[in-house]
């Protein structure tokens, strides 16, 4: 397990993503606090892939959301690129999300209302800005090229992942997080987006932090870790259970 | 162009309710315009509807009903006036022209009023402007049955030059009242956008000696139309006739007995604007009620744009700008409105009295209404603009089952 943690955290020089003491806890129904997460330390170096294993209710998507910044951790602080995002204002949080984070979530997310190209737009322009021919660029790449001015509707699960993966991609992110980002598609469409999610990040230089808890998904990465290795909270949920 | 694409998409999304409220919206727009173009046009205009008089001597009466009957030709007289007595004021040195008329008599409703020839050929209805038979008709001889034909009339009666008529006695068509003295169109005005367009006019003795008429006051007058030698001679005649005499009345200045008349409806204007106001309080409630409706289906959505990196201000104001686009569309489509509400209120105007309103003259409230109906939208949209602002983020990333 040390080792797994170290392969995870030797590129300190080219440190991306600095964890330090993040915690995050839950108000249940009759006042009861639960703990989903407790990470100590964790860092991911810039380029580097990393698969994570979570089960279900292991807090892997509050993980990532806390990494993302669309959650509040209750403590601890979260480095991207030397920027900790919990001492910054949220408008500034925000801008750092869209400027150097990708994120491919499981339902995908895709604005329904909008064409594969104005999802992808929007994708950036919250960013660095709208850069069409780009835009037009990462959708050809992932083979959506004839399929621009679709509506998410209008496309196979499949392809509604690949729209899902350009407008993560478009902007040019320095850390792409990925949560269960095939959980939703069959074995071949499934193969297909890891295949694309992991290329497109190799060829950006842009690190991947995947969680998934299936076995196949996990396999293809070199380096993969659990998430109850480094969340404590989720080893004390197996404990009690 | 991210604000007005995330307007324009929603705007979209939503187009059935942004049709409906937006509709709403015009409605507003059209009837508080028309509202306050109506309301101050009509008191600018028929103030201004002198017929290029300056005062009307008639019997003792209201000076109102004398201008209505004798300018508007709406009213009935409210008496006569002696042939003696007309001859005295037109040689009055205060008085400039003196031009009377009688009335008495219609044909298919339309009010025959009887005159002089120097109606046509002295007075000015607008400086420069006479009463003017249209090319190949003629004033009447005064003393034949002629007439003369004003332009609406003409057109609604399909008279034309020789058509042979027989008027109807009293002031209201009545089949059973038709007199037995024919008439011949010699001539038919040019349309003078006046009440004038509303009349056949005839020799004022022709109207006087009509069979049937009585004897006794053959010679009287139901009112004389004056124009003075100046202002003065207003006030020494309003001195003399008002303030002296016991049984005549003289109306001056006419534009100002006129404006009594809407002064005394000031009431219904005070409500049809109540109304528009109303309506547009309802068509701002139903922008925000369709906005906020919405809400709930937009939460994902506006979780997805957050987690994109949309900032909460962002988010506020795209429904701010889409409420405000809703109030922008209604504006548009109440321009629209607008007309076509005017297109039957200037006809039914033109209809009932003779006096077309200018619908395009500008006026502010083609500025202010579509302006304030947009301020009006904008600020409904604050309320689920601010429940926008306030959606948390990953709890509304999952999708709804």
């Amino acid at each position: 397990m040390l080792s797994r943690l170290s392969l995870a955290t030797t590129l300190k020089a080219v440190t991306l993503l600095e964890i330090a003491n993040l915690r995050k806890a839950y108000t249940g129904p009759d006042g009861t606090r639960h703990e989903v997460v407790d990470v100590p330390r964790f860092s991911l170096a810039a380029g580097a892939h990393l698969g994570m294993r979570g089960p279900s209710g292991s807090g892997k998507t509050t993980f990532l959301n806390l990494i993302a910044g669309i959650l509040a951790a209750d403590s601890g602080s979260v480095s991207i690129d030397g920027q900790d995002m919990s001492r910054l204002p949220e408008p500034a949080r925000d801008r750092l999300r869209a400027q150097s984070m990708g994120y491919i979530f499981q339902t995908f997310n895709l604005l329904q209302g909008f064409t594969c190209l104005e999802n992808v737009l929007l994708g950036m322009a919250f960013g660095r800005g709208v850069d069409r021919p780009h835009a037009i660029k990462t959708l050809e790449r992932v083979g959506l090229g004839e399929r621009l001015h679709h509506f998410p509707r209008q496309l196979s699960t499949g392809q509604q992942q690949r729209v899902a993966v350009a407008r993560a991609l478009a902007s040019r992110p320095k850390l792409v997080l990925a949560d269960e980002p095939t959980g939703n598609l069959d074995p071949d469409n499934a193969r297909i987006a890891l295949q694309l999610i992991r290329e497109v990040c190799r060829e950006q230089g842009a690190a991947l932090l995947l969680v998934s808890h299936d076995q196949d998904v996990l396999r293809s990465f070199a380096e993969v870790i659990g998430l109850d290795e480094i969340n404590r909270a989720a080893r004390k949920q197996e404990v009690s259970l | 162009m991210t604000l007005a694409l995330l307007v324009r998409r929603s705007l979209r999304q939503h187009a059935l309710s942004t049709l409906v409220t937006a509709g709403s919206i015009a409605l507003a727009c059209g009837l508080l315009m028309s509202v306050w173009v109506i309301k101050r046009q009509a008191k600018s205009t028929f103030s201004s509807q002198t017929g290029g008089w300056d005062a009307v001597l008639g019997a003792r009466g209201a000076k109102l009903q004398l201008v209505l009957n004798a300018i508007f030709h709406l009213e009935a007289s409210p008496g006569n006036v002696t042939w003696q007595e007309y001859l005295d004021i037109a040689k009055s040195p205060m008085v400039k022209l003196a031009v009377p008329i009688a009335v008495g008599d219609n044909y298919y409703g339309y009010r025959l009023v009887g005159t002089m020839t120097n109606l046509f050929t002295e007075a000015e209805y607008i400086p420069g402007r006479r009463l003017t038979p249209k090319p190949g008709g003629r004033i009447f001889d005064q003393e034949l049955r002629e007439a003369v034909v004003g332009s609406y009339v003409a057109q609604q009666l399909k008279l034309v030059i020789g058509s042979h008529f027989k008027p109807f006695h009293g002031l209201n068509f009545d089949p059973t009242k038709q007199h037995d003295d024919e008439y011949v169109v010699v001539g038919l005005l040019e349309p003078s956008n006046t009440p004038a367009d509303r009349v056949i006019w005839i020799p004022l003795e022709g109207l006087q000696n009509m069979t049937g008429h009585s004897e006794e006051t053959s010679t009287d007058v139901s009112a004389v139309l004056l124009k003075l030698r100046s202002p003065i001679a207003g006030q020494q005649l309003d001195l003399k006739i008002n303030r002296q005499e016991t049984k005549l009345t003289l109306a001056w200045p006419i534009g100002m007995v006129t404006a009594q008349l809407f002064d005394k409806l000031g009431w219904l204007n005070g409500v049809l604007e109540l109304v528009a106001y109303l309506v547009a309080v309802v068509a701002g409630a139903s922008v925000l009620a369709s906005i906020y409706n919405s809400m709930n289906s937009r939460r994902r959505d506006i979780a997805i744009l957050r987690a994109l990196g949309a900032r909460r201000s962002m988010v506020f104001s795209a429904i701010v700008a889409e409420a405000a686009a809703i109030g922008l569309l209604g504006a548009v489509v109440g321009v629209a409105v607008y007309g076509v509400i005017m297109t039957v209120v200037v006809r039914l105007i033109q209809v009932q009295t003779g006096v077309v309103l200018d619908a395009l003259a500008f006026d502010p409230v083609f500025l202010g209404a579509p302006a304030g109906l947009v301020l009006i939208s904008a600020a409904a949209g604050v309320v689920p603009a601010w429940k926008a602002y306030r959606t948390p983020v990953a709890e509304n990333l999952i999708p709804e089952s």
